[in-house]
């Protein structure tokens, strides 16, 4: 007998649990996109190419358009519109937002996904493809504007508010560091 | 996308079991490219068998003092493991030259090995590609090739491997191990990767229905002077179009011992044993370092618009080795 | 009507939807949610040239969920016989499905339509379509100016004036170089995405576009439709940059939500928008630059040759680049056209001026190069009083401050104009520059200014904005003329049912709507009493520029910038980092200085992207690019983006009714010849060929 081709599961989305079946077929950034109406979540390339659709998976950011919905049952997953506590905006929102970091606004939410995974990874001590030297005696890198670039290079903006992000992304880490 | 069903497999022999050797299913481990090549119509599995819960997921020590990293540790845990950085330093920035931060939190050591080329024309199914559709041609010859082989290409095939990660194993004698219906196996990664020849479909050793349970990295002191170096068209989040793994150890001014390999030049990362033998036991200079890098791309059949990469290598191998033998001079 | 500051214009104001958009809560075309939706799959052609010969459908129409397969034997018909908002007729590429005719790779051939996005995907996957091949010609190079013609786009095809011959025989000087620009995709991060249904006797399109009435106009035109049952509306547009008119998914989703009756979504993959989305053609330029000693020019000729479909005209007019930037004696330019079996080009980002700046710039820099004279000081020997060709009256032109201002920012006074003698460990470092100009445009437009009973204000004006910020711009411009504070004002857009407005392009969308709604809010101040009560419903002020548009007198009106990058070259790998760029603009009043600056650099970063990065590649076996994707085409990443500022000198025009000129545009135009200039000034190397790859560095020598 062919295997089933469409599955009942349950997603974790920002805290809440959704029970729906899908099809096997169906990517992470479909079933949120088209079946839980959390459009925040962006579909740019649907190849792994740009990183309009970020999301938090357990904790990690991640492309959802090329995890399985399927595949993503058992784990944690954090959108865009998961991120603020309430009506106080994450850290990293209110930056782009008081430094226009985006212009057409369809990049902004996987790069503010990313941007927080991004902070997350440098207080961890994650060394990156800008970081000098990567052996853990030369202590963890700062986290520079160059080091922002490039941990950000997976979120393409062809807006080019790139210069606006980068500065947004210090900005948060900054205050982040400051309320640690 | 064609319907499929799918499996999470929690132990390795189970994963096996539930593949069953079917040649229309895959294993699935963080799917950067597997669901990619699902979505172009590449891949058209009738089954996946999900192998992110295996426990695989972990960096040890190994019997005889290397490192056994897992199949399902990802990029970005191994770039990040600290004995991978401080042992084998350049394994960690070719990992880190890979993708994005997005793309290393998903992709896995085994389908890192396993990925396949990024050649435009493989990528598109109504173009014609023998590694794609066997015998149908090979358009990239007289296409576009700029980002093409240079080395162990044949003229059915001129794909380059995309592993950044790869290229660094290669470097450092890593070893494949796999488990089988019939048990475990482990294969070189020199032998891992089938030459090109007249089947381009072919890529790897691994026997049919083979799960990919691991690489174990040899004790290589030399890798703690390590460096990958890799160039692109654009400064992050582009495959390789020239990229050099290297360590290298000087003693007394002579190059005691040198670990060198090439990405994105072949349908494999390229271990340049030619110019290893070349360095060996050779004063550690630049005009040396040029010489093993002849010697190594003597071997090289260029097409008409890919020339720039012998020179590229070339140069790279100089400049990373000369960095490298700098810095130990120290 | 013209005015002084009030206080909103000019200070920094964060978008307006700003909060919606860095929460997820804007919406965009293919997130509006309906009831009863169908999702349309596009299946493309996978040949070159030819006919189709049959469409397989029987199979497909078996699969789970599939409800209808368009082609051209059922799918309903169309006209192309109109004209459309923007003056020219449609390109026929957007009447689907009418013939069995294919013109080139990616052309469509049918619409599947399933119950679900996955449904319809594989059955448009194993829709099977057989073709008669033809034989096809997609290639394009300079050697192909002896098959093409003058062609007029929204720029005249050649200007002459003055003797070219004697021109360059008199010159102590001649610079003749020709300059090479790839086939360029706009690629806005949103696809192209529409639903379309039928609701109450009027056809409904939710779409991602530029100008929802331009949109619902070709549609009402395409379908013989009165323009009045069609609304089209396009709230949150995730960038258009030219690419987002009328297009093969809007028809498609018309088409099918007639046939079925119900909402219908088409939402072009990224793939397929590079062969249905519009593209910036190849450029193949020829550049003769004749000058005295001194560097005055006598001679300015320019010829351009471009690309366009079988069956549809664009002239993307490179050649125009310089008609108003520098005085000659004879002045000599011209747009060519070939046409191939490739689809149709489109305006993509400063359509003419990108390219033609490239060339033109660079030119420049040889010439000063040439002449030992600074690249600055030959731009100023050349400055005219009045237009170069035309004769007229600049409205202002402040070229000459913008480089005065930038050459002091960026430390130009401090370089050292030889080549290749800069090094920064294995980086060879140089600086160059480059002059741009975009034209001034103001278009019709109407709109509503409405004062509420509860002291607010709202405002309807059928603006889009695309990412420029124009629904904040008009938020201060509104404020400013009503003389409220910003937070009383409202203002609606993206919606065709708000009265007819210009597009989103050409830099002319903010300066057309502004004074549009200027009119309507100044014409509203009028005819309020105050202290009188304002009832329930409001009271309403509307405006039509029209009149006032035709009335403004003839002038070369046109926003300049000028452009500096530092670059560094690894001579060894052929790897080239834009280390900095500085552009200095004089584009009229800057309404909002927050979204201006990232507008500007924007621009510039395209410019950087165009440099370095950007080329679609177009396989001449095939007839389709190679690496259609965005793996395969590079635009610029975070990674490849230095600190780069962008600002802006007084650049006031007393006698303009609105003072604001457009900066979508001109932020891109001489950003890559600045770039390519300091390639020069680093390596001693000129590269007339973009993007400056690194094979293309490696292989032209120089080596260090």
């Amino acid at each position: 007998m062919p295997p089933s081709t469409s599955s009942e599961l349950t997603l974790s989305v920002n805290g809440e649990k959704y029970t729906l079946t899908v099809d096997h077929r169906t990517t992470l950034l479909d079933a949120l996109r088209e079946r839980l109406d959390l459009t925040g979540t962006k579909k740019g390339c649907d190849q792994g190419q740009c990183g309009a659709c970020t999301v938090l998976v357990d904790g990690r950011r991640s492309v959802s358009c090329l995890q399985l919905a399927v595949a993503a049952e058992g784990r944690e997953i954090t959108t865009i519109e998961g991120v603020a506590s309430g009506d106080r905006l994450h850290p990293v929102q209110q930056a782009f937002l008081d430094l226009d970091g985006f212009q057409c606004g369809y990049c902004t939410p996987g790069q503010i996904c990313s941007a927080i995974a991004v902070i997350e990874e440098h207080a961890a001590g994650w060394p990156s493809a800008a970081t000098g030297d990567v052996r853990p005696e030369a202590g963890p890198p700062a986290l520079t504007p160059e080091e922002i670039r490039e941990r950000m290079s997976g979120n393409l903006c062809r807006c080019g508010a790139y210069v606006s992000i980068v500065q947004a992304v210090a900005r948060a880490a900054e205050s982040e560091g400051a309320a640690a | 996308m064609r319907e499929f069903g799918y499996r999470r497999a929690h132990d390795v022999s189970g994963a096996v079991a539930l593949l069953d050797g079917d040649p229309d299913a895959r294993f699935l481990g963080g799917g950067t490219n597997l669901v990619d090549l699902m979505k172009t119509g590449v891949e058209r599995p009738a089954l996946l068998v999900d192998v992110r819960e295996l426990p695989l997921d972990r960096v040890e020590p190994a019997a005889g003092g290397g490192l056994r990293i897992g199949a399902t540790v990802t990029n970005s845990d191994l770039a990040a493991h600290p004995e991978v950085r401080r042992r084998y330093p350049a394994l960690a920035q070719a990992v880190l030259a890979g993708a994005s931060g997005q793309l290393r939190n998903m992709a896995t050591v085994g389908g890192n090995l396993l990925q396949r080329t990024r050649c435009g024309y493989f990528a598109d199914v109504h173009s014609p590609c023998n590694k794609r559709a066997p015998g149908t041609g090979c358009p990239a010859v007289t296409g576009e090739h700029h980002n093409h082989a240079v080395l162990g290409a044949s003229g059915h095939c001129v794909a380059t491997h995309p592993s950044d990660m790869g290229v660094a194993l290669a470097a450092f004698d890593a070893v494949v191990s796999y488990e089988t219906a019939d048990g475990p196996g482990e294969v070189p990664l020199a032998d891992f990767y089938l030459p090109v020849g007249e089947t381009p479909h072919r890529e790897t050793a691994l026997p049919p229905g083979a799960l990919i349970t691991g690489v174990t990295l040899p004790p290589v002191p030399t890798a703690a002077n390590s460096r990958y170096r890799k160039v692109r068209e654009r400064a992050s989040y582009a495959f390789a179009i020239g990229s050099v793994a290297a360590a290298l150890d000087v003693r007394d001014g002579l190059v005691h011992d040198v670990r060198l390999a090439f990405g994105a030049v072949a349908s494999r990362p390229w271990r340049a044993r030619a110019a290893e033998r070349v360095l060996t036991g050779a004063p550690a200079n630049a005009e040396n370092f040029a010489a093993a890098a002849d010697a190594e791309l003597a071997a090289a059949r260029p097409l008409p618009h890919n020339g720039y990469k012998v020179t590229l290598m070339r140069n790279l191998v100089v400049a990373v080795l000369s960095e490298l033998a700098e810095e130990a001079a120290r | 009507m013209t005015t002084a500051t009030r206080g909103a214009v000019g200070t920094a104001h964060t978008r307006v939807e700003g909060r919606d958009k860095v929460t997820g809560a804007a919406r965009y075309a293919g997130e509006i949610p309906f009831a009863d939706l169908a999702h349309g799959w596009l299946v493309l052609s996978t040949v070159a040239r030819g006919r189709v010969r049959s469409v397989d459908t029987e199979a497909v129409l078996a699969m789970p969920g599939v409800l209808t397969v368009l082609h051209h034997h059922n799918a309903p018909r169309v006209t192309t016989d109109y004209v459309g908002l923007l003056g020219v007729p449609p390109d026929p590429t957007v009447a689907l499905f009418q013939d069995d005719r294919v013109a080139h790779m990616g052309w469509p051939v049918a619409l599947v339509v399933a119950e679900t996005s996955e449904q319809a995907r594989e059955a448009a996957e194993a829709l099977v379509v057989h073709y008669d091949r033809e034989p096809h010609d997609v290639a394009f190079s300079a050697e192909r100016d002896t098959e093409a013609y003058p062609a007029d786009g929204h720029m005249p095809a050649v200007v002459e004036k003055g003797d070219l011959e004697a021109g360059l025989a008199a010159s102590a000087v001649v610079v003749d170089e020709r300059y090479t620009t790839p086939e360029e995709h706009h690629n806005p991060m949103e696809p192209h995405a529409a639903t379309a249904r039928w609701e109450g006797g009027r056809l409904e399109v939710v779409d991602s576009n530029q100008g929802t009435n331009w949109v619902a106009g070709e549609l009402a035109g395409l379908f013989s439709l009165d323009p009045a049952s069609v609304r089209v509306r396009s709230e949150h547009v995730g960038g258009g940059f030219g690419s987002k008119g009328v297009r093969a998914h809007q028809v498609a989703a018309v088409m099918a939500a007639t046939v079925l009756q119900r909402p219908v979504r088409v939402v072009m993959t990224r793939r397929q928008m590079f062969s249905l989305a519009g593209y910036r053609s190849p450029t193949a330029q020829r550049v003769r630059l004749g000058a005295d000693p001194d560097g005055r020019l006598r001679v300015l000729e320019h010829r351009s040759l471009n690309l366009t479909s079988a069956v549809y005209e664009f002239v993307e007019p490179s050649a125009a680049a310089g008609r108003s930037m520098y005085a000659a004696d004879a002045h000599h330019t011209a747009s060519r056209v070939v046409r191939l079996d490739v689809p149709s080009p489109t305006w993509m980002r400063a359509p003419g001026e990108a390219p033609g700046s490239f060339a033109l710039e660079s030119a420049l820099d040889e010439l000063a190069e040439r002449l030992g004279i600074d690249p600055i000081e030959l731009r100023v020997r050349n400055e005219p009083s009045v237009g170069p060709v035309s004769g007229l009256p600049f409205g202002s032109r402040n070229l000459i401050a913008c480089f005065r201002e930038g050459a002091r920012r960026f430390g130009w006074a401090e370089r050292d104009p030889r080549p290749g003698v800069r090094r920064d460990g294995r980086w060879l470092l140089g600086t160059g520059t480059a002059a741009g100009s975009f034209p001034t445009t103001a278009m019709p437009s109407t709109a509503a200014v409405t004062a509420e009973a509860d002291g607010t204000f709202t405002v309807r004006i059928n603006a889009a904005d695309i990412g420029t910020g124009a629904r904040t711009a008009l938020t201060l411009v509104a404020a400013d003329a009503l003389e409220v504070s910003t937070d009383r004002v409202r203002v609606h857009i993206g919606d065709s049912d708000l009265g007819p407005a210009i597009i989103a392009g050409g830099s002319m969308g903010t300066r057309s709507w502004s004074w549009a709604v200027t009119a309507a809010a100044d014409e509203l101040r009028r005819s309020l009493v105050p202290g009188a009560d304002i009832p329930p419903e409001g009271i309403t002020a509307r405006s039509n520029t029209a009149e006032a548009v035709g009335a403004l007198a003839q002038k070369e009106r046109h926003a300049f910038g000028a452009q500096f990058a530092e670059v560094a070259v690894d001579p060894a790998t052929g790897e080239v980092r834009v280390r900095r760029m500085l552009g200095v603009f004089a584009a009229g009043r800057i309404v909002n200085p927050l979204t201006a600056r990232n507008q500007l650099v924007g621009g510039m970063i395209w410019g950087l992207s165009m440099a370095l990065h950007e080329e679609a590649v177009r396989d001449r076996s095939t007839g389709g690019l190679y690496g259609a994707d965005l793996a395969g085409y590079h635009v610029a990443a975070h990674a490849d983006v230095p600190p780069i500022e962008a600002d802006w000198v007084d650049d006031p025009d007393p006698d303009d009714p609105v003072g604001i000129k457009g900066i979508g545009e001109v932020g891109i135009v001489g950003a890559a010849a600045a770039v390519a200039n300091a390639v020069w000034h680093a390596t001693g190397v000129r590269h007339r060929s973009l993007p400056i790859r690194p094979d293309r560095v490696l292989s032209a020598g120089g080596d260090a």
